[in-house]
């Protein structure tokens, strides 16, 4: 790792090459140590995250940089069995930036901030020359008040089934269609969206959530890899109950790409205790029909995910690697 | 895409149960086998389908797959990927190429690599997109780093033609384009110099069949004909590779040996006629070009005929791309993988060295090379 390209940034295994042996070498503590979604921190009774959000166009079909913004860092609190409350927001804008699609971009932050309840209370603005940052980048940090405590994705047992909230890949393919290059005509829409309701509703119902991460950057591949290795665990999905919507299918097969490895900005995986996974699948059901049980917990590859097809062959499921390009033929 | 569903492309194609009808077929078929059969699957793009829907385990122990050379990134050499390195850091250049292209490592690094030097390098979903970013960057010269077998060849001519039909002035080409027959001879020809006795174990081929939408089947009829080896051209869904290795067990039965076409829906004896005449007006055969891992081999790459030489970025930039001629790494052993001499967990470095991430073998960096698909898929059972 010379140099920092951009597949450092890809949410698989470079990316948590450059943060373990950059960022977590010079940090090491205890609590950054969990690598969970958001830090629990203050007695058990705060969760604390940050992100920074840069996407490229700023306006796509069902979102935009930022509602992206508000939801990623109130997701990563909600993860966490936190309600988002307090954040701050921080802006670098590229000079000649057009001030209507500023304020688009704020009014769009507030709207998503009520779904939360949650509020900015402090922020910063920088303005840098044309081309050192691409249009604008939006940093948002959040404080979230922790509803059920003992969430964390390193204790998952055999105890747990995993389920998903909805259709995956929606945001990775809208961007990719939504770029130069694709004259596409899709109804897709990125699934960008706040998650704390969707919590709210479980904790509510006292399902025994084990865990909870949203699949953004790397996917739920990421995810079910990342759990399998922070829980000493193997997971077995059956590719058969993975929702994936038609459209997405059809541009993953256009470029090459697994839907299991696209972004998604308003979708989670789930480990829930087995009795209380049809409950949780129901929840989820009412915000969202493609909600399911993807898949259990084993011990037959520790470490590993196993994907499950429906003529009886299996696979590892790994973790993305590299920079998400189309393939060529 | 209006017309088309996008569902249409895989709808059917992954059927568990016609997948499994086709698993009974070959048992039962394979039962009849007077010998084991050995099918070498030429495009990388099958060999993606064969690991990623874990065919092999689906089939008995006396049907093998030998992966062969038909990855555009896999086979590009070196010298060539210098080429696109130089041309990149060259201050009026945007290079352009196609996806996984960026990430091949050359002696100085990938065109990744250059880029995060601050080269312009980016990536198109088709070389037509050449015009916009030509239009938008007036000042700088376009040179598109054109890869590809011959199903990708149309549209660089494509773009020629209408570079030429415009007059565009700041659009150039360094033509990397690769032809399958001619690969797919020397698999069977030639002989390895380091050991006595070259043995290919290819018994029959699975042919690629985007090549063919373009040329045709037509240029497989040779390997049934002289070489005494069936061609089953098939698609790229499991349903269809299942199919494909079907008809083959049954020519083998049937003591039958053709040229047969599993892909249809796609492909014909002649091919698509078009494409191919506006190939032949802006393309011509070179006397040797060479293949990562399996070194020069005969007519088996296109340059732009003479007449077009002023947008020939080979020719531009004549005096400052490199010349040397560059050694596979002495570890790798992509060139007998690519021949279906070995198979990627014999190799060394395989999954230690040479990973994805950090790839020294030409075929661990492309999504389609061989030992990126076992490394991503194949190491479970």
């Amino acid at each position: 790792m010379k140099t920092i390209t951009l597949a450092h940034g890809n949410g698989g295994q470079e990316n948590n090459e450059l943060i373990s042996k950059v960022f977590y070498k010079a940090f090491k503590n205890d609590i950054l140590e969990k690598s969970e979604d958001a830090a629990v921190i203050h007695n058990g009774e705060l969760a604390f995250s940050t992100d920074s959000f840069t996407v490229s166009p700023l306006f796509f079909a069902g979102a935009d940089i930022g509602k992206l913004a508000v939801c990623g860092t109130c997701n990563d609190l909600a993860m966490m069995g936190a309600q988002p409350k307090y954040l701050t927001c921080s802006v670098i804008i590229e000079e000649g930036f057009d001030t209507k699609s500023l304020e688009k971009i704020v009014r769009s932050m507030k709207k998503e901030l009520e779904v939360n309840g949650a509020i900015v209370v402090s922020g910063d603005t920088k303005v840098v020359p044309k081309g050192s940052v691409d249009k604008i980048f939006i940093n948002t940090t959040g404080v979230g008040e922790i509803q059920k405590k003992g969430i964390s994705s390193n204790s998952i047992t055999s105890e747990d089934m995993i389920l998903v909230s909805r259709d995956i890949g929606a945001h990775g393919a809208t961007i990719f269609a939504a770029r130069e290059g694709i004259d596409m005509n899709t109804s897709l829409q990125s699934d960008c969206a706040s998650l704390y309701p969707q919590v709210k509703a479980l904790i509510d119902a006292d399902i025994k959530i084990t865990a909870l991460r949203d699949a953004t950057r790397g996917g739920v591949s990421a995810v079910l890899n990342e759990w399998a290795k922070q829980s000493d665990i193997c997971v077995e999905v059956d590719e058969d109950k993975i929702p994936v919507s038609d459209e997405v299918n059809g541009i993953c097969e256009l470029l090459g790409f697994e839907a299991m490895a696209l972004a998604n900005e308003g979708t989670f995986v789930l480990a829930i205790a087995k009795e209380d996974a049809q409950k949780a699948l129901d929840i989820l059901k009412q915000t969202n029909e493609t909600a399911s049980i993807i898949g259990s917990v084993t011990d037959q590859y520790v470490g590993r995910v196993v994907l499950n097809s429906a003529w009886g062959t299996k696979r590892f499921l790994e973790l993305p690697t590299g920079e998400l390009l189309p393939r060529i033929c | 895409m209006s017309d088309l569903q996008l569902k249409d492309l895989y709808d059917g194609f992954r059927d568990p149960d016609t997948i499994k009808a086709f698993k009974k077929i070959i048992d039962e078929d394979a039962k009849k086998l007077e010998h084991p059969i050995n099918i070498m699957e030429v495009c990388g793009g099958h060999t993606h389908t064969i690991m990623k829907y874990g065919i092999p385990q689906l089939l008995p122990d006396n049907i093998n797959f030998v992966h062969g050379p038909g990855c555009p990134v896999c086979i590009m050499p070196k010298e060539r990927i210098d080429h696109a390195y130089v041309l990149s850091m060259q201050e009026d250049v945007i290079l352009v190429t196609l996806g996984d292209m960026i990430k091949v490592p050359g002696s100085n690094g990938s065109l990744q690599d250059a880029r995060s030097k601050g080269a312009d390098v980016r990536f198109v979903y088709s070389p037509l997109d050449c015009l916009k970013i030509a239009n938008e960057n007036k000042d700088k010269k376009i040179v598109f780093f054109a890869i590809g077998f011959e199903t990708t060849t149309p549209m660089t001519a494509a773009l020629m033609d209408t570079v030429i039909k415009q007059d565009i002035k700041n659009i150039y080409f360094h033509i990397n384009h690769v032809t399958v027959p001619e690969v797919m001879r020397e698999l069977i020809d030639s002989r390895d110099e380091h050991v006595d006795s070259y043995n290919h174990q290819i018994d029959a081929f699975l042919g690629p069949s985007h090549v063919s939408v373009i040329s045709g089947s037509k240029i497989y009829e040779e390997f049934p004909r002289d070489y005494k080896k069936p061609v089953v051209v098939a698609g790229f869904e499991p349903v269809d590779v299942m199919q494909s290795i079907s008809m083959i067990v049954k020519q083998f039965i049937e003591n039958r040996c053709e040229l047969e076409i599993e892909y249809k829906r796609l492909v014909s004896y002649d091919g698509n006629k078009k494409a191919q005449d506006l190939i032949n007006i802006y393309f011509e055969k070179i006397s040797l070009f060479k293949w990562r891992g399996l070194g020069n081999i005969k007519d088996s790459g296109l340059k732009l005929r003479d007449e077009y030489a002023k947008y020939d970025a080979e020719v531009i930039y004549k005096d400052i791309l490199p010349i040397a001629q560059i050694e596979d790494h002495k570890l790798c052993i992509c060139g007998d993988i690519l021949r279906g001499m070995a198979s990627p967990p014999e190799c060394t470095i395989f999954g230690t060295a040479c990973k994805p991430s950090t790839p020294i073998g030409s075929c661990m960096v492309s999504s389609e090379g061989a030992c990126a698909a076992y490394y991503k898929y194949g190491n479970l059972l």
